[in-house]
């Protein structure tokens, strides 16, 4: 017998012996369903419920995620605790405000003012706090329509004229957003190097800024400590509320749907803050305290109101040039 | 009173796209936007299953409580829709929805995405039933013929259900008895979980 002939005996042989064992498999024993994959196993369902994405023709890639549950996560956080925590927070602010007023009332310039002006900020300090100033209030009034104008304003307007102040106000939202960017960085230049701590910060918190009783004026150089916090709260929380705005302009450019929603909860609870701390800003400035608020819109202000706040700075100004008091 | 809900069958779903094509058909839905989608899972392996997927009128509907304007409401059958000229297009309801339902006409830079556009359950919308202003925003509207999502209707193997959902549970109970397998009707938790 030649070799091949061997090879070839055994390869019938081994064949028929496993025949047999082939046969006996198919013989009635029907592979169990899981096996064949027949059964949507609950491993499978509990995957499209937690969010597994699947094959998609025709349509964005994205579309293939079938169940996106932390929609029901962003939902509750910005309708519930946003909602409500923000709106009791402003309302408390304000009710604050209101208070301090009352028992305070309008500081004002002891004596009475000079009548002698001095410059506290140039042109383009102005308009710095202008770029900021202006685009924050109309970025702060639209975005707390966009959050509590459907439960406030809409029932007393009506639904129409409602959508179009929230279709235009999304508009300059989200166009006031650059200006308001713009301002950041133009104060930022200015005013970075006042707002340095300086010798007289510590005296002023023990004071608790001359705030608390009448004829209290702790020495300050060009800005407080109260001026300072207002400053890097306003850079700080407006370079985040600003950057997760501009993620949220470009969608899904920088995050994902979760980043999307993450970023937006940011940009929501931090510009709330914002609206808080410049609520107490906008009252110092203006009903709060006599002779502030020229130093924004004139330029000057009086020179004994400088002196009583800020008068390390007064120094300063009039050391370096005599002539600027006239 | 009927509350309307859409079931897609799992176990009988075969990826033709069928319901996807009758729906963009039906309602002469712009470029770009389906209001349906076929998902294919464990794609070529064991297992493979597809789901077709839209809007699935939620009981307690996300976008709805999301929407700044206020724009949706939901009918006596339980059905969620909306009004596209109150619609500011803010994408919240996108972020909301558990199913990805929201669609918009463009890309969405700079708050640009236009009206938002979903599956209506072939309800129509705010208009009045039948009006060309019905039609070129919210395609047609067959419920007020008496009759139930063409998707559904179209489809060949009748995987994915729509109509009162007793009727529709009802339907996949006894094939789920019948077959011994095959149970587990995607979303229903998410869509009607918090209430019938």
């Amino acid at each position: 017998m030649r070799w091949t002939t061997l090879l070839a005996v055994l390869m019938i042989a081994l064949g028929c012996w496993s025949l047999p064992a082939t046969a006996a498999s198919s013989d009635g024993d029907v592979p169990t369903s899981a096996q064949s994959g027949r059964i949507t196993d609950t491993d499978t369902w509990r995957a499209i419920r937690q969010g597994e994405a699947g094959f998609i023709s025709g349509q964005p890639e994205q579309r293939g995620q079938l169940i996106q549950s932390e929609g029901e996560a962003w939902r509750a956080a910005r309708n519930g605790k946003l909602a409500w925590y923000g709106g009791l927070a402003l309302v408390g602010v304000v009710l604050a405000i209101g208070a301090f007023y009352l028992i305070r009332g309008k500081i004002m310039i002891e004596g009475g003012p000079s009548g002698r002006q001095i410059l506290r900020f140039n042109k383009m300090e102005r308009i710095g706090h202008w770029l900021t100033a202006g685009s924050f209030l109309v970025l702060a009034v639209t975005g707390l329509n966009l959050m509590f104008g459907r439960w406030l304003l809409e029932p007393i307007i009506g639904k129409t004229l409602f959508s179009w102040l929230a279709w235009a106000g999304k508009w300059l939202h989200n166009l006031s957003g650059f200006v308001f960017i713009a301002g950041l960085v133009v104060i930022f230049v200015l005013w970075a190097k006042d707002n340095l701590w300086d010798r007289y910060d510590l005296g002023w918190i023990l004071h608790g800024g001359g705030l608390l009783k009448k004829g209290d004026h702790p020495p300050a150089a060009k800005f407080n400590f109260g001026q300072k916090t207002q400053f890097w709260m306003v850079i700080v929380i407006g370079t985040l509320v600003s950057s997760t705005g501009v993620s949220l302009l470009f969608p899904f450019t920088f995050a994902d749907m979760a980043g999307m929603q993450v970023m937006h909860l940011i940009h929501a609870a931090l510009a709330v803050l914002m609206v808080m701390a410049i609520l107490g800003h906008i009252y110092i400035g203006t009903i709060g305290m006599e002779g502030a608020s020229t130093a924004v819109t004139t330029g000057y202000v009086d020179r004994k109101w400088a002196s009583l706040h800020h008068s390390v700075w007064v120094e300063e100004t009039e050391a370096k040039e005599p002539k600027a008091a006239e | 009173m009927a509350r309307m809900k859409f079931l897609c069958d799992a176990e009988r779903c075969i990826h033709c796209s069928g319901c996807v094509t009758a729906c963009k058909n039906e309602h002469e839905v712009p470029w770009g936007i389906n209001r349906r989608r076929v998902v294919t899972i464990n794609d070529g392996k064991p297992g493979q299953r597809s789901l077709s997927v839209a809007c699935m009128h939620c009981s307690d509907a996300p976008c709805m409580a999301v929407c700044p304007v206020d724009c949706f409401y939901q009918t006596n059958d339980g059905i969620v829709l909306h009004n596209k000229d109150l619609c500011i297009g803010c994408g919240y309801c996108f972020y909301a929805c558990p199913f990805g339902a929201p669609q918009y006409p463009s890309t969405g830079n700079f708050g640009g995405r236009g009206k938002m556009d979903k599956c209506t359950f072939c309800a129509g919308g705010p208009e009045e039933d039948h009006s060309k202003a019905e039609l070129e925003k919210y395609g047609r509207n067959r419920i007020a013929e008496g009759k139930l999502p063409l998707c559904a209707e179209m489809c060949a193997t009748k995987a994915l259900l729509a109509g009162d959902g007793d009727m529709v549970s009802t339907i996949y109970r006894e094939r789920v008895m019948a077959r011994g397998f095959g149970s587990g009707a995607a979303g229903w938790g998410h869509a009607y979980g918090k209430k019938g």
